[in-house]
C-alpha cells in the first residue's frame, strides 16, 4: 500500500507539468493579452506599459516564462492577477471554497436520493415503480445541466420563494454566525438541486443495474439457501457488493461536478472558481487562468486518488501494488 | 463478444437486394420501444430541419421586424369556411402598446393569413406581418426561424466531432494496443495528460484562443476541433484496452501466420471486433459535444451573433429581466433536451443490439 502511493504520487507531478505546459501554451496562442487592452487605452503611456510587461514577465520568451511560473508555483506563488491586482492564491481561496461547497453538497444530495431509490428500484424489477422511476431517470440524464438553472431561476423569479442566483444575501456582512450558515444554505437549495439531479439520475440507473446483476450470482443464491431473510440479502451481501463502484465514482464524480459548477455558476451567477475562471478567460488573465487550471487539475488527481484508496480499503480483492496501475 | 451481433447489420450492407436491407430496418423498427421510436422520428425531423433549414424556416433569420421586439409567442387560429380561400390558418397581429414596458396588444380588427409552400418556404406570412410563433428576440427576429437555422449548427456539431475524435481513437487505440511497447507506453501516458486536464475549464481556456474575426464556419470547426482534441483520449484507451486482449486471440495469430500485412489484420480482423463498442460509445457521445456547443456558445465563446446556434439563442436568458420578461427565450432549451434525450435513448437502445455485454 505504501509503495503504490508513492507510486502513484510521483506519477502525478509528470501529469500536474504536462497539463500546466499544454494550459501555458494555449494561453499564449491567444491572440493578444492582457496588455493589448491597455495600450489601446490613450491614457496609459508606452512606458506604463513596458513596465508593467516587464514587472508580469509578459516580454519573456515562453519557455523562461513556464518555468519562472512553475518554479514560482512550487513555492506556492501563483503570481498576481493581473486584472484584479491580488495574488491568484488569495482570489481563488476564497472562490474555491464556495465551488467546493456546492459541488459537495451537491454529490450528498444526489447520493443520499439515488442510492434507496435504486435499491427499492431494482428490488421490485418491472414494477410500476421501476418503470416510472427509470424513465424519469432518463429524462433528468438528458437535461442539460444549464437548462435547468434556467428553469430554477425562472421558478425563482416567479414565485419569489428562493433567492435570484448569489451565493450570499447583501447584508450577508452583518449577521450573526448561525444567520450566515443559514443564508448560505437557502441560497444552495436551488443550484443544488440543479447540480445534484443529473449526477442523481446516473447514479440511480447504476446502482439499479449494479443490483440487479448481483440478485443472479451464486453467492445471493447460497445466501438465501441458508434461510437468510430478504432483507439481510439484499442488504448485507447484494448491496455490500454493489457499493464497489460507486467509491471508485466518488472521485471521478467530484471532479466532474467541479466541471458541471462552472456552468450552472455562470447561469446562477454563484460566486465560485468557475464564474472566476470565466472571467479570467475572457480578459485574457494568464496567471489567474493557470491558478484555476492547476487547482482543477490538482483536484481532480487527488480525487482520483483518493477513489483508487478507498476501493483497496472497501474492496480486499483489489490490490494495485502488483500491477502497474492503468 | 460483440462480433456475432454485428453480423446481421453487416450482411444488410453487404446485400445489394435494396429489399432486404428494408425488410431489415422494419424488424428493427418492431424491435425498438416506443422511445427508441419517438426518439428516431425527433432526429429525423431535427436533421431534416437542419438540411432545408432555407424551406421551412418562414423567414430570414436575421430579418428584423423593429416594431415587435420581444414578442410573445402568437396563437393560431382556424380560419372560418368562408374565407378559405386566403388561408386556412389565420393569426391576430400584436401592438406594442408601450416602448419602454414592451408590453403587447391583439389587435382583434385584422387577420394574417398563413400561406403554405409561398416563396419557397413550407408555410410563411408576408415578412411586414410576421407570425412569431415562438415569439422574437430584442431585435424582433423569429424565434422559430432561428431555432431552425441554428439546429444546423447543434446537429452537425455531434456527427463532425464524433467523426473526428472516434477516427482518432480508434486508429490510435488500435495501434497502440497492437504494437504495444514503446509506442504504446507514450501514447498512453500522452492520453493520461489529456483526461488529467479539468476538461470544462481547459474547453474554456481553448475556446479563448479562437480570434474574435472569425467567421461562423470557421469557429464551427475550431470548436469541433478543440472537443475532439479532449474527447479522444478516453476513447483511445478503451479500444486500446479491447485490441491488446483481442490480438492474442486464435483468429488473429491465424491471420499473421498466413503472412497478412499489419494494415490487413487491423482493418479486417482488429477492428471489426470492437466496432460494435464504437457504434454505441459514438452515439453516447453525441450529446457531449452539443452540450459543448452550446455551453460555449451560452457563455459568448462559441458561435456569434448574427449567425444562431441553440446556445447562443440562450445566451439572452442570462440576463434576469429578460428571463423574466420574455420566457419564451428559453425555447431553444427544449431543443437541446429532446435532442440530447434522442441521442441517449437510441444510444441505450444500439447497446442492448450490439453491446449487449455491457448492457444496463
Amino acid at each position: 500500500m505504501g509503495r503504490f502511493l508513492i507510486k502513484r504520487l510521483l506519477n502525478m507531478i509528470p501529469l500536474i507539468i504536462g497539463v500546466t505546459f499544454l494550459s501555458f501554451l494555449v494561453m499564449s496562442l491567444v491572440p493578444g493579452d492582457y496588455m493589448s487592452s491597455l495600450k489601446l487605452n490613450p491614457s496609459i503611456s508606452p512606458e506604463v506599459i513596458h513596465q508593467l510587461e516587464a514587472e508580469f514577465g509578459l516580454d519573456q520568451p515562453l519557455p523562461v516564462r513556464y518555468l519562472k511560473w512553475l518554479w514560482a508555483a512550487m513555492h506556492l506563488d501563483f503570481g498576481i492577477s493581473l486584472a484584479y491586482r491580488v495574488s491568484v492564491v488569495h482570489l481563488i481561496g476564497a472562490r474555491a471554497l464556495n465551488t467546493v461547497i456546492l459541488a459537495a453538497t451537491s454529490m450528498l444530495f444526489a447520493w443520499l436520493l439515488a442510492i434507496p431509490i435504486g435499491i427499492v428500484v431494482a428490488v421490485r424489477q418491472n414494477s410500476i415503480w421501476d418503470r416510472v422511476l427509470s424513465f424519469l431517470a432518463f429524462l433528468g440524464m438528458s437535461l442539460p445541466n444549464f437548462f435547468l438553472a434556467f428553469l430554477m431561476m425562472y421558478f425563482a423569479l416567479r414565485t419569489g420563494w428562493f433567492p435570484i442566483g448569489g451565493t450570499v444575501s447583501i447584508d450577508y456582512a452583518s449577521l450573526d454566525p448561525w444567520s450566515k450558515v443559514l443564508d448560505r444554505a437557502y441560497h444552495l437549495i436551488l443550484p443544488v438541486i440543479v447540480l445534484g439531479s443529473s449526477g442523481m439520475a446516473s447514479l440511480m440507473r447504476l446502482m439499479r443495474s449494479q443490483i440487479l446483476e448481483l440478485k443472479n450470482s451464486d453467492f445471493v443464491r447460497t445466501a438465501r439457501a441458508k434461510g437468510l431473510s430478504e432483507r439481510v440479502v439484499i442488504y448485507k451481501h447484494v448491496l455490500r457488493n454493489a457499493l464497489n463502484p460507486f467509491v471508485t465514482l466518488a472521485g471521478y464524480g467530484l471532479a466532474d461536478l467541479l466541471g458541471g459548477a462552472a456552468l450552472v455558476e455562470a447561469v446562477m451567477n454563484l460566486q465560485g472558481l468557475g464564474l472566476l475562471l470565466l472571467e479570467a478567460v475572457r480578459s485574457l488573465d494568464i496567471y489567474l487562468v493557470m491558478g484555476s487550471v492547476l487547482m482543477g487539475t490538482v483536484l481532480l488527481l487527488f480525487g482520483n486518488l483518493l477513489a483508487d484508496i478507498a476501493l483497496v480499503a472497501v474492496d480486499p480483492r483489489v490490490d494495485f501494488s502488483s500491477t502497474d496501475s492503468a | 463478444m460483440s462480433t456475432a451481433a454485428v453480423i446481421p447489420l453487416e450482411s444488410a450492407h453487404a446485400g445489394t437486394d435494396r429489399r432486404h436491407f428494408a425488410t431489415a430496418l422494419g424488424r428493427e423498427w418492431r424491435l425498438s420501444s416506443w422511445p427508441v421510436r419517438i426518439s428516431v422520428i425527433c432526429l429525423a425531423l431535427f436533421y431534416l430541419l437542419a438540411l432545408a433549414s432555407p424551406f421551412f424556416a418562414p423567414y430570414d433569420p436575421t430579418l428584423q421586424s423593429r416594431q415587435l421586439p420581444d414578442c410573445p409567442p402568437m396563437g393560431l387560429h382556424l380560419t372560418p369556411p368562408s374565407e378559405w380561400s386566403k388561408g386556412l390558418f389565420f393569426t391576430y397581429p400584436m401592438r406594442m402598446g408601450d416602448p419602454v414596458e414592451r408590453k403587447f396588444t391583439l389587435d382583434r380588427s385584422q387577420k394574417i393569413y398563413i400561406h403554405f409552400f409561398e416563396r419557397g418556404h413550407l408555410f410563411t406570412t408576408d415578412p411586414a406581418t410576421p407570425w412569431f410563433m415562438m415569439g422574437s428576440d430584442a431585435l424582433g427576429r423569429d424565434l422559430f426561424s432561428r431555432i431552425v437555422y441554428g439546429s444546423r449548427v447543434s446537429m452537425s456539431i455531434g456527427l463532425v466531432g464524433v467523426l473526428i475524435s472516434f477516427s482518432l481513437g480508434i486508429s490510435v487505440g488500435a495501434l497502440s494496443g497492437y504494437v504495444g511497447g514503446r509506442v504504446d507506453n507514450l501514447i498512453m501516458r500522452w492520453s493520461e495528460i489529456e483526461m488529467s486536464l479539468p476538461s470544462f475549464y481547459f474547453l474554456l481556456a481553448l475556446a479563448a484562443v479562437i480570434p474574435p474575426g472569425l467567421g461562423s464556419a470557421q469557429t464551427f470547426f475550431m470548436i469541433v476541433a478543440i472537443m475532439s482534441f479532449i474527447s479522444w483520449a478516453g476513447f483511445a484507451r478503451i479500444i486500446r484496452g479491447m485490441v491488446s486482449s483481442v490480438r492474442s486471440r486464435p483468429y488473429v495469430e491465424a491471420a499473421r501466420a498466413l503472412g497478412a500485412p499489419m494494415s490487413r489484420v487491423l482493418m479486417r480482423h482488429i477492428i471489426p471486433s470492437v466496432l460494435g463498442y464504437a457504434i454505441v460509445a459514438a452515439t453516447l457521445s453525441v450529446p457531449g459535444f452539443i452540450l459543448g456547443e452550446s455551453a460555449l456558445s451560452l457563455l459568448g465563446l462559441g458561435i456569434q451573433e448574427p449567425a444562431a446556434s441553440w446556445g447562443n439563442l440562450l445566451a439572452q436568458a442570462e440576463d434576469v429581466q429578460n428571463l423574466m420578461r420574455y420566457p419564451w427565450i428559453l425555447i431553444p432549451g427544449i431543443f437541446i433536451f429532446l435532442a440530447v434525450m434522442s441521442f441517449n435513448f437510441l444510444g441505450d437502445h444500439l447497446r442492448d443490439r450490439l453491446d449487449p455485454a455491457h448492457s444496463m
